[in-house]
C-alpha cells in the first residue's frame, strides 16, 4: 500500500536553515547538510528545500549544497527557489534533485509549467502555492513572493482555480501552504485541504499549521492528502519523526516504518 | 566489499536528469562507477546501469543520438534499467507526450509493453514510497516482501512471465522485470534507504567471479 509520507521542508537562506513565523522574523535553525541526513534517519520520507530568499530577490538558489544533499541523503528531495527558466530546472536536476518545485515564477508566466512538464516529464515538477483565506471575499486566494515580507503580494487567483490551471498545464504534484496558520501550530486548514483535494488529481502535499502528532492524522483521515509537510516541529524537536511514524502506524495510518 | 579495479559498473550517460543520484547512490556503496556513453567501455564493464527520468521518446532519442541501441542490446554482463530505464529495455512503450506522439519503439531484450497506470482513480503520478513483493532473483537476496521502495512513474510494466517483483497501485504491475542479463527495476533504488541500498549491493555482487 502506498504509505503517506511525512516531509520536513527546510526553508534555506544563505545556505543555512532558517524558520520564520507567519513567515517573518526568520531565525537560523541549522546546516543544511546534518539537518537533512539527521531527518533522512530519523524516518523522513521525503525532503523539500525552498531558498526563500531567492523569488523575491531575483536570485537562483545556490546550486552547490544540492548535490552535497546528493551525495550523502539516499531518499528523496526537492528544491525550490527562483527557478524560472529550463536551463536553471536541469541544473538542479543533473545536481541530483528529484523534484523541483516552482511558485512565484509560475504565478509571474503559467507557461513555465508546460514547459517544464515538456522537457523533464510531470513527476519532477511540483507546483507550490502559498493560499490564504480572505475574509472580505469569504475565498481562498493566492499569495506571491512570500519569501520576503516586503515583497510579499495579492494575485488575482482564487485558490481553486490556480489549483486546476496548474494541473492543465502539466504539474505533477502540487504543495499547498496554508499561510494563515503556518507556524502556529494550530493544525492543518483541514477544510481547505480537503476542498483541495477534491480537485487535485496529482498528489497533493499539506504545508502549514502542524503542530501536534494529532494534526498528522487528521490530516491524512480527514483530507485525505498524501504527504503532510512540517518544518518547526521538526526542526525544534517538538515532533521526533521516529516518535510520528510509530503513532501514525498505531492509529491504522500506512507509513513506512 | 573491497574495491576492485578491474571492477567497474558504467553508468550510461544517456544525458538525463538523474545520472548523480544514481551515481552517488553506488557511491556511498564503494562501488568503482564511470559514467559514459562511450561504446568500448560500456562493452568492456563488469555491469551496466541504464538510468532514466523523462518521457519514453525523450528517452529514446538519447539512445539514438548515441547510437547506443546496437551496444546495449548486444551487452551479455548483467544490466539494470531504473524506472524510465527500466520500460526501455521493453519492446514498446505506449507513453505518447512530450516528444513522442505515437507509441516509441523500445530495445526489446525483454518483450512486454509498457502501457499506462490505471491508478483506478488514485492520484498520478504514482508518488511515494509502496511496499513490493518479491520473487527469489539475485537482485531481492535479503529483501523482505511488503518492503518499501520509492515509486515515481505514471506509466508500467504489467504482469507477465518476466516480472520479478510486484507492486499495486489501482492495478497491480511489475515493480521489476527480467529476461537473461537484462533486468530493470520501476521505482528508484538510489532514493529507497536501505532498502534500495541492499538491491544496489545486490547488484554489485553480480557479474563477478567469485
Amino acid at each position: 500500500m502506498l504509505a503517506k509520507r511525512i516531509v520536513p521542508c527546510l526553508d534555506v537562506r544563505d545556505g543555512k536553515v532558517v524558520k520564520g513565523v507567519q513567515f517573518r522574523d526568520h531565525e537560523i535553525v541549522g546546516d543544511i547538510v546534518p539537518l537533512a541526513a539527521r531527518y533522512a534517519l530519523e524516518g523522513a520520507d521525503e525532503l523539500v528545500f525552498y531558498d526563500i530568499t531567492a523569488s523575491a530577490h531575483d536570485r537562483v538558489v545556490d546550486k552547490s549544497w544540492v548535490s552535497r544533499v546528493a551525495e550523502q541523503i539516499d531518499i528523496p528531495f526537492c528544491v525550490a527557489g527562483g527557478i524560472k527558466t529550463i536551463e536553471q530546472a536541469r541544473e538542479k536536476l543533473a545536481f541530483g534533485a528529484d523534484k523541483i518545485s516552482i511558485n512565484s515564477p509560475a504565478l509571474t508566466d503559467p507557461s513555465l509549467i508546460s514547459r517544464l512538464q515538456d522537457e523533464f516529464g510531470r513527476q519532477c515538477i511540483v507546483v507550490g502555492i502559498d493560499s490564504y483565506y480572505d475574509k472580505a471575499s469569504n475565498s481562498y486566494k493566492v499569495k506571491q513572493f512570500t519569501g520576503d515580507e516586503a515583497a510579499t503580494k495579492d494575485t488575482q487567483w482564487f485558490t481553486q482555480d490556480w489549483v486546476e490551471e496548474v494541473q492543465q498545464r502539466g504539474c505533477g504534484e502540487i504543495v499547498l501552504n496554508v499561510m494563515n496558520q503556518d507556524g502556529v501550530r494550530g493544525g492543518y486548514d483541514i477544510t481547505q485541504l480537503s476542498l483541495i483535494r477534491a480537485l487535485s488529481d496529482v498528489p497533493l502535499i499539506a504545508s502549514g499549521g502542524a503542530g501536534e502528532m494529532v494534526h498528522f492524522k487528521q490530516v491524512f483521515e480527514q483530507a485525505n492528502v498524501d504527504a503532510a509537510l512540517a518544518a518547526s516541529v521538526f526542526h525544534k524537536g517538538i515532533i521526533d519523526i521516529n516518535d510520528l511514524k510509530q503513532y501514525l502506524h498505531n492509529e491504522a495510518i500506512p507509513v513506512r516504518l | 566489499m573491497s574495491v576492485n579495479a578491474n571492477d567497474i559498473t558504467v553508468i550510461i550517460d544517456t544525458g538525463c536528469a538523474n545520472l548523480s543520484s544514481v551515481k552517488y547512490a553506488f557511491e556511498r556503496l564503494n562501488a568503482n562507477v564511470v559514467v559514459t556513453a562511450e561504446h568500448a567501455q560500456i562493452k568492456a564493464a563488469t555491469r551496466v546501469v541504464l538510468p532514466g527520468v523523462g518521457t519514453a521518446g525523450a528517452a529514446m532519442d538519447a539512445l539514438n543520438n548515441r547510437d547506443l541501441v546496437t551496444v546495449i542490446k548486444s551487452l551479455t554482463q548483467p544490466i539494470l534499467g531504473v524506472c524510465l530505464g527500466m520500460q526501455m529495455l521493453s519492446a514498446l512503450s505506449k507513453e505518447h507526450g512530450g516528444r513522442a506522439q505515437s507509441n516509441v519503439e523500445c530495445l526489446n531484450v525483454i518483450p512486454t509493453q509498457i502501457t499506462a497506470l490505471n491508478s483506478q482513480g488514485l492520484p498520478l503520478p504514482h508518488m511515494g514510497w509502496n511496499q513490493i513483493q518479491v520473487g527469489n532473483h539475485p537482485l531481492f537476496k535479503g529483501i523482505a516482501n511488503g518492503s518499501y521502495v520509492y515509486f515515481v512513474h505514471s506509466f508500467k510494466a504489467p504482469i507477465s512471465q518476466y516480472t520479478l517483483a510486484q507492486c499495486e497501485y489501482g492495478e497491480t504491475f511489475s515493480a521489476a522485470i527480467g529476461n537473461g542479463n537484462f533486468f530493470g527495476v520501476q521505482f528508484h533504488p538510489e532514493k529507497s534507504a536501505q532498502i534500495g541500498a541492499q538491491i544496489l549491493q545486490n547488484f554489485l555482487n553480480m557479474g563477478t567471479s567469485q
